[in-house]
């Protein structure tokens, strides 16, 4: 099947240059907002990538949590008070100078685990239902990560809802 | 699909001369473009329907003019559409303006290829295809903001926020009553949640006698899909009377008519996936049978439920009133929500027991 090769290679490259690009605009773009509509392609195309390597349950999951869960509440954010994002005055240079710290840093330790790191390849496999494993998995092996994790997320919410709520008397 | 090209690859010998990946992509051009076709002929012929039966509703003629009984009158309406200046006015966000009404049409469009119309008259067979149905909203929601946000203009602005809120409020319901099925059938497939249905109606999932749970569960997505697409009463995002057209106000020509076309094919796929989980999809009412006779019957179930369901939503549209913004969210979150969260629980500890 070397038609099928071909075709799965064209496609990673084109993935490979939407999230390279989309994230460098991310980065790069003066607004907040663009930014924030450049990472929505950043993240359909990792779920390209999943798509590839033959996790459709992941590639469908990073598209319902980043893309319609957490950058939906990024927009939101930003829609909601833009206005004093955009005077916030990101042109600080102590920002500047705290950020390429800070961004160096997060590099040369991704520059180590990428060197240190053990590549294995795996030979491309076809499309397999992942599904049952995962959840299987989940609830036998992986339970305690799961619950503990389920608890946070619950955690979470009723502090937000108690945090929202309305004073009295105010 | 792929079954049917690697049946014509085997058998065919002209085609064994062409590489293999030419054979792909031609039919997945031709399937999309069958999609597309189908998707634009049954909106124009819907938008009529629509118009008449609103007509009719309200003890009027509806279009009367462009042909006999006005038949031609959304066919005249497209041309006018096509013909229409492209207009994208300078104070916008050009790239955002441009953008946003393809990812709107892509997000309505692309679930088409999940969507099985028999046994063996399918695109995909995903193993996730429930999953992608929901996951893919997320692009109609980005782009619905990037629209509001592009057009640079407070009321489309209003109306993306409006809907984009909505569409997330009342996607919890949805796919918290989708997974009220999964949890009998144990596949995620269209195929595999439609299979576990019989052709009688009270082995379809929407039957009481089934499932007590998967009934409210129904009825939880329906409401929660006519919310989804904006109809009537949960149509707020595009209040004439408070903003314009909301997200697509200043969009025009063919721009307008891509939001336009998503607009209807959302509406049509919540039918689908409606008939298809709860109503027994291709099973019933026809009996089941084999070959190109059963294909042809479970069109017909298909399309016959799909539309049915179109009909309810526009007899809705003129019989109820239009809520306002805060019914609408409490609507999904204090009630809807809720009552699907006990359906799954009930429907958990009915498969666990049963």
């Amino acid at each position: 099947m070397a038609g099928k090769e071909i075709a799965i290679i064209i496609v990673f490259y084109v993935t490979c240059g939407v999230v390279v690009i989309s994230a460098l605009i991310a980065v790069f773009a003066r607004s907040v907002i663009n930014a924030a509509f450049a990472l929505f392609f950043t993240l359909c195309g990792m779920a390209g990538f999943y798509f590839l390597l033959s996790a459709d349950f992941l590639a469908i999951v990073q598209i319902v949590v980043y893309a319609g869960g957490i950058l939906v509440l990024l927009l939101f954010g930003i829609l909601l008070t833009h206005r004093t994002l955009e005077e916030l005055g990101i042109e600080k240079r102590t920002t500047y100078i705290a950020g390429t710290i800070a961004g160096l840093a997060f590099y040369l330790i991704l520059i180590f685990i990428i060197a240190q790191g053990l590549w294995h390849q795996i030979p491309p496999k076809p499309m397999a239902p992942t599904t049952a494993t995962i959840g299987r998995l989940l609830l036998t092996k992986y339970l305690l990560p799961f619950e503990i994790s389920s608890v946070t997320l619950l955690a979470a919410l009723i502090g937000s809802a108690y945090l929202v709520r309305r004073k009295e008397g105010k | 699909m792929r079954e049917l090209i690697e049946y014509l690859l085997t058998h065919v010998p002209l085609l064994t001369k062409v590489p293999s990946i030419f054979v792909y992509a031609v039919f997945i051009l031709i399937g999309a473009g069958v999609v597309l076709g189908y998707i634009s002929v049954m909106v124009i012929i819907w938008v009529y329907l629509e118009r008449k039966v609103a007509g009719h509703i309200q003890a009027r003629y509806g279009p009367m003019r462009v042909g006999p009984h006005g038949i031609l009158q959304t066919i005249a309406d497209a041309i006018k559409l096509f013909m229409k200046e492209d207009i994208i006015i300078p104070t916008s966000h050009k790239v955002l303006f441009i953008i946003a009404p393809f990812l709107v049409f892509f997000g309505a469009f692309a679930p088409f290829v999940v969507l099985p119309y028999s046994e063996s008259l399918y695109l995909s067979k995903m193993n996730v295809g429930v999953f992608y149905l929901l996951a893919l909203t997320a692009f109609e929601v980005i782009g619905i903001i990037m629209a509001g946000w592009g057009s640079n203009n407070k009321w489309a602005l209003y109306g993306g926020m409006r809907h984009a809120a909505q569409m997330i409020c009342y996607e919890l319901p949805m796919g918290i009553s989708v997974l009220t099925v999964v949890v009998f059938t144990g596949s995620l497939t269209l195929h595999g949640i439609t299979n576990a249905q019989g052709w009688l109606p009270w082995q379809w999932f929407i039957s009481p006698l089934k499932s007590p749970f998967t009934f409210i569960a129904g009825f939880v997505f329906y409401i929660a899909g006519l919310a989804a697409t904006k109809r009537v009463p949960f149509d707020l995002p595009e209040a004439e009377s408070e903003l314009v057209a909301g997200y697509h106000a200043e969009y025009s020509g063919m721009r307008f008519a891509f939001f336009f076309l998503a607009e209807y094919t959302a509406m049509y796929l919540v039918c689908a996936v409606t008939s298809l989980l709860f109503l027994g999809g291709w099973n019933g009412p026809l009996p089941r049978a084999q070959g190109w006779l059963g294909n042809l019957l479970g069109l017909i179930n298909v399309l016959s439920k799909t539309y049915f369901l179109l009909f309810v939503m526009l007899w809705l549209r003129w019989t109820l009133p239009r809520l306002r913004i805060d019914q609408l969210l409490s609507t999904s979150l204090k009630y809807l929500l809720p009552i699907s969260l006990g359906a799954l629980l009930g429907a958990a500890i009915q498969s666990a027991i049963f």
